[in-house]
This record gives structure tokens, C-alpha cells and sequence, in this order.
């Protein structure tokens, strides 16, 4: 097989603006009572924090962006958050959820 | 967060639901609904998941059928319906039901063998809301893909294919089952999915059942090969993480446990026939003194909640020993009922697939025996006729 471009895996650092691509949806399920994420033949059950770190993945803020703005929101140290939401997003990046 | 899966696969997780009734035996909502909606294809694959006794286009539900069907199955919640076969894209209303679905908010995913798409109704089925396509292929290898699938130039097809599911931005699964006949092509395989930018590949080790169980010493690999597609996996994954999600199904002659087969009976999935059967598995079929509702003489919800064959192998109560009182039994649930039933004759038995059946010994043999032996000629599967038993063993050609 011929060496072609080959697709490169996203790593989030903390200038990375992420969005969640079209075919993944992330949806509260009102019979379930749950936030899901659905995906191809996959579904995902995201807890509170992912949510709300996901709903701010618009592609515009950058992974600081939204440490600092649930810095403000919780009055939470900035770096802590920062590390803790890039290995979360991460996560969801490996999973295929999040692109750049 | 929990990574639940809800394809077609009988390893795959379900979702852990809140409960939609305390009436019957340990419902939940569903979370996945295979739509066979047509046995009619045009590759006649020697391990094909349908039954042996294949429906016929007389006998298919109509558009409407399947339009009643896709909105009662988000009303019951329903999250994601598996457009399949057969070949659903040899039925012209696929459009109108990936409408629907869509419309009412499901996630839909096309399983196909692509053969028989082109690109501008690829594109038409995108912008209707078709949210991601798996594609089969039988091998890399175009003259070996032929051979399994007896069908002339798909490999080149499907090449297409995959082409455009990505020129249409649209997420792709390459689904690879793996069998003697093209297990050493796997890095091939693994490479080709990469290739084609497939986000998701599916190596699914072949499973014994109808077809597949006809063609068994065809498609038995050795232990030998089937660890070492184990090793190539592993390597894999961690070599692609962030670029190929993979997923692996082991052969269950090969496995010390069962497989939670459609994890666990009644629990996440259902599957509507192609006249509109509806059943706990797409193998169900094959099991005595089950009774299956039609989707055209009562409501999917009751189906599900209280349909007899749904409600047989529901939970653990069913359990007879070594499953009853294993620590396992919620775990895998006693693996496959229709194998279960096909090699013990007692469909509520310990799946041989599991090291605690008193058969499993015996069986894990005829798996070593018949994967040493020459491979026999393909039984392919066909439309009419039940198909002859396997023929006896010949001299490999090759």
C-alpha cells in the first residue's frame, strides 16, 4: 500500500479551539433523564461537567478560553481546570467527539 | 463517562436506562433497533448474519410500514436505528425512511455493501439526515474479495464508495469480517481503513450462526492466526489512537467467556425482519417455542415490554446452572441463546463459547480440527432454496 497523507492525531493544547463535528450529537434525553452523546454506533453518557465543558466547544474559544470562563463561574483556580479539562477533552478527542 | 456502545455487534454494551416499567422482567428502553429492511443482495457472502430461510421482496414491509416503525421506535427511546439487510439500499424508499427517522430524531447509521450507491443518492441520504455509514468489505485484495462475496469488481465499488462518504463529510465505519480465507490480510485491512479516512473499523471475528455455520470449517481460522489478529489489534489501537477507533470481535471458539450476546436479551436492541418480525436477535428466529410478534398487528412498545419471545430470555430467572449461580451472569448474561440452542439442543444451556459448559472442551476440538483441515468450497448464501449441507472436504487448489 502507497504511504499517503496521512491523518495526524488531534492533541489538545490549551490554544485549541474544538467543536464537536456534525455527526455527533450531543442531546439531553428527556425520557432518560440524561445527557448523551450520541455518535456512530456509539453512544456516550457524558457527566455534568463534560456537558457543560462541550457546550462550549463552538470552535471559536480556545481550551483557556473556557478554563477561564469556569475559573470565573466557580471561582476555581484557572490552571487546575485547565489541566484537568484538556486530559477530559482529550478523551473525547481520542473518542472521535471533538475536532479542531 | 461511560463508553456505551449500541451497534449490531453481540460484545457491545447497552446503556444503563432508567427503567420504563416495573411491570415486566427487567425492561428498560432500548437503545438500538437493526432494521433488516430487505434480505435481497447482490454479494452472497458465505458467513451473511440472515437466516438461512431468507424473506422474500413479496413479503416486505411497506414504506409506511417501516415509517410507523422508525416513529414508534423513538417514542419508545429509541436512539439509534441500524439501517440494514440484506442490502437496504436495494429498496428505492430508503430516502423516505431515513426522512422519517431522522425527523423524529434518530440517529441513523447506513450499513451497507455499497455496491449499488452512487453518489448523488449518497448525497441525497446525507442531506435527508443520514448521520453515518458503515461499508463492508470482504478483503484488500480484489480477486480474494470477489471470491468470498461472488460478486465481480466490488472491491473497486466500495473503493468508491468510501470515497465519497468522505468527499460528503460524512463519518465513516469500515466494517472487515474476519475469517481463514482473509485473516492474514488484516494489516492490510487496518492500513486500507486509515487510507480511506474511516474514523471507525469493525473487525468483527466471523460468528457461528445460520450461514456462517453452514460454512464453519471454511471459515475457522487456527488458533494461531486468530491470536495473532489479537497482537496486530493491540499494536494498532495504540498506534492510532485519535486517528482509528477499532473495534474487535473474538471468535467465541476461541474465548474462555461468552459474549453478552445483543448485550443481554431484550435489554438494548431489537431487530424488525424485513416483513416485519420482530425479534431479541437477528438469529432468533432459529429457536424453538418463541413467539414473534409482527410490527403490523401490534404496537412496538408492547413488543418490547411484553412480547413472548422478548420476555423468554429476559434477565437471569431463565438461568439454569453453571449460569445460575455464576458471579458472571450479569456480565454476560450466559452468552448466545441461538448457539446455545444449535450445538446443546436446549437453548436456556450454558453457551459452549463459555469454559464453564461441560461443552465447551469438545467444541473448542472441532474448531482445531476444522481449521487445520483443507478448507472446504464456500456454501454461498443464496435467495430459494435452503442451501446443501457443506460440501465434504476437498483438496485446496492452491
Amino acid at each position: 500500500m502507497t504511504e499517503v497523507t496521512k491523518p495526524s492525531r488531534l492533541i489538545v493544547a490549551p490554544e485549541s479551539r474544538l467543536k464537536m463535528p456534525r455527526h455527533i450529537k450531543l442531546r439531553h434525553d428527556e425520557g432518560r433523564n440524561k445527557w448523551l452523546i450520541l455518535a456512530p454506533e456509539r453512544v456516550f453518557e457524558p457527566d455534568d461537567i463534560s456537558v457543560e465543558v462541550l457546550k462550549l466547544c463552538d470552535g471559536e474559544r480556545t481550551v483557556s478560553d473556557i478554563a477561564e470562563k469556569l475559573a470565573a463561574d466557580y471561582q476555581a483556580p484557572a490552571d487546575v481546570i485547565l489541566t484537568d479539562i484538556t486530559a477530559m477533552l482529550q478523551e473525547l478527542a481520542d473518542k472521535g467527539v471533538l475536532k479542531s | 463517562m461511560t463508553d456505551v456502545t449500541c451497534g449490531t455487534a453481540p460484545t457491545q454494551k447497552t446503556v444503563s436506562d432508567a427503567p420504563v416499567t416495573e411491570a415486566t422482567n427487567c425492561a428498560r428502553a432500548p437503545i438500538g433497533l437493526l432494521a433488516e429492511l430487505t434480505h435481497r443482495c447482490p454479494l452472497q457472502c458465505p458467513y451473511c448474519s440472515n437466516p438461512v430461510e431468507l424473506e422474500r421482496a413479496n413479503t416486505e414491509l411497506s414504506t409506511a410500514d417501516w415509517q410507523s416503525v422508525m416513529r414508534q421506535a423513538a417514542q419508545l427511546g429509541i436512539l439509534q436505528i441500524h439501517l440494514s439487510g440484506g442490502e437496504p439500499t436495494a429498496r428505492p424508499d430508503l430516502e423516505d425512511i431515513v426522512a422519517t427517522a431522522a425527523e423524529v430524531g434518530l440517529y441513523t447509521n447506513l450499513i451497507t455493501a455499497g455496491v449499488l450507491l452512487n453518489k448523488a443518492r449518497l448525497e441525497k441520504l446525507r442531506d435527508l439526515g443520514l448521520d453515518h455509514v458503515q461499508l463492508s468489505i470482504q478483503d484488500v485484495d480484489p480477486e480474494n474479495a470477489q471470491r468470498i462475496s461472488a460478486y465481480k469488481g466490488g472491491a473497486e465499488k466500495k473503493h468508491e464508495v468510501a470515497k465519497w462518504v468522505r468527499e460528503l463529510d460524512m463519518p465513516l465505519t469500515i466494517n472487515a469480517p474476519l475469517h481463514r480465507a482473509n485473516i492474514d490480510s488484516l494489516p492490510r485491512i487496518i492500513d486500507y481503513a486509515v487510507e480511506v479516512g474511516a474514523g471507525r473499523l469493525e473487525v468483527a471475528h466471523i460468528q457461528y450462526y445460520a450461514w456462517a455455520l453452514k460454512n464453519r470449517a471454511a471459515l475457522m481460522p487456527t488458533r494461531e492466526a486468530f491470536m495473532k489478529t489479537v497482537e496486530i489489534v493491540d499494536e494498532a489501537k495504540e498506534r492510532l489512537k485519535g486517528i482509528l477507533v477499532i473495534d474487535f470481535v473474538v471468535p467465541d471458539y476461541y474465548a474462555k467467556y461468552p459474549k453478552p450476546c445483543m448485550g443481554g436479551w431484550g435489554r438494548g436492541i431489537m431487530n424488525v425482519t424485513p416483513s416485519g418480525r420482530v425479534l431479541p436477535c437477528h438469529a432468533a428466529e432459529s429457536l424453538p417455542g418463541l413467539e414473534f410478534d409482527n410490527v403490523r398487528d401490534r404496537p412496538l412498545a408492547e413488543i418490547w415490554l411484553q412480547g413472548q419471545a422478548f420476555q423468554k430470555f429476559r434477565g437471569t430467572d431463565w438461568m439454569k446452572e453453571p449460569c445460575r449461580s455464576c458471579p458472571r451472569k450479569e456480565i454476560d448474561f450466559g452468552g448466545c441463546r441461538c448457539q446455545a440452542f444449535a450445538l446443546t439442543g436446549d437453548a436456556a444451556n450454558t453457551d459452549p463459547a463459555c469454559s464453564l459448559s461441560p461443552l465447551h472442551k469438545d467444541w473448542a476440538e472441532v474448531a482445531a480440527r476444522e481449521s487445520h483441515q483443507n478448507a472446504p468450497e464456500f456454501v454461498y448464501r443464496r435467495m430459494g432454496k435452503t442451501p446443501p449441507q457443506p460440501a465434504k472436504p476437498t483438496v485446496d487448489a492452491e
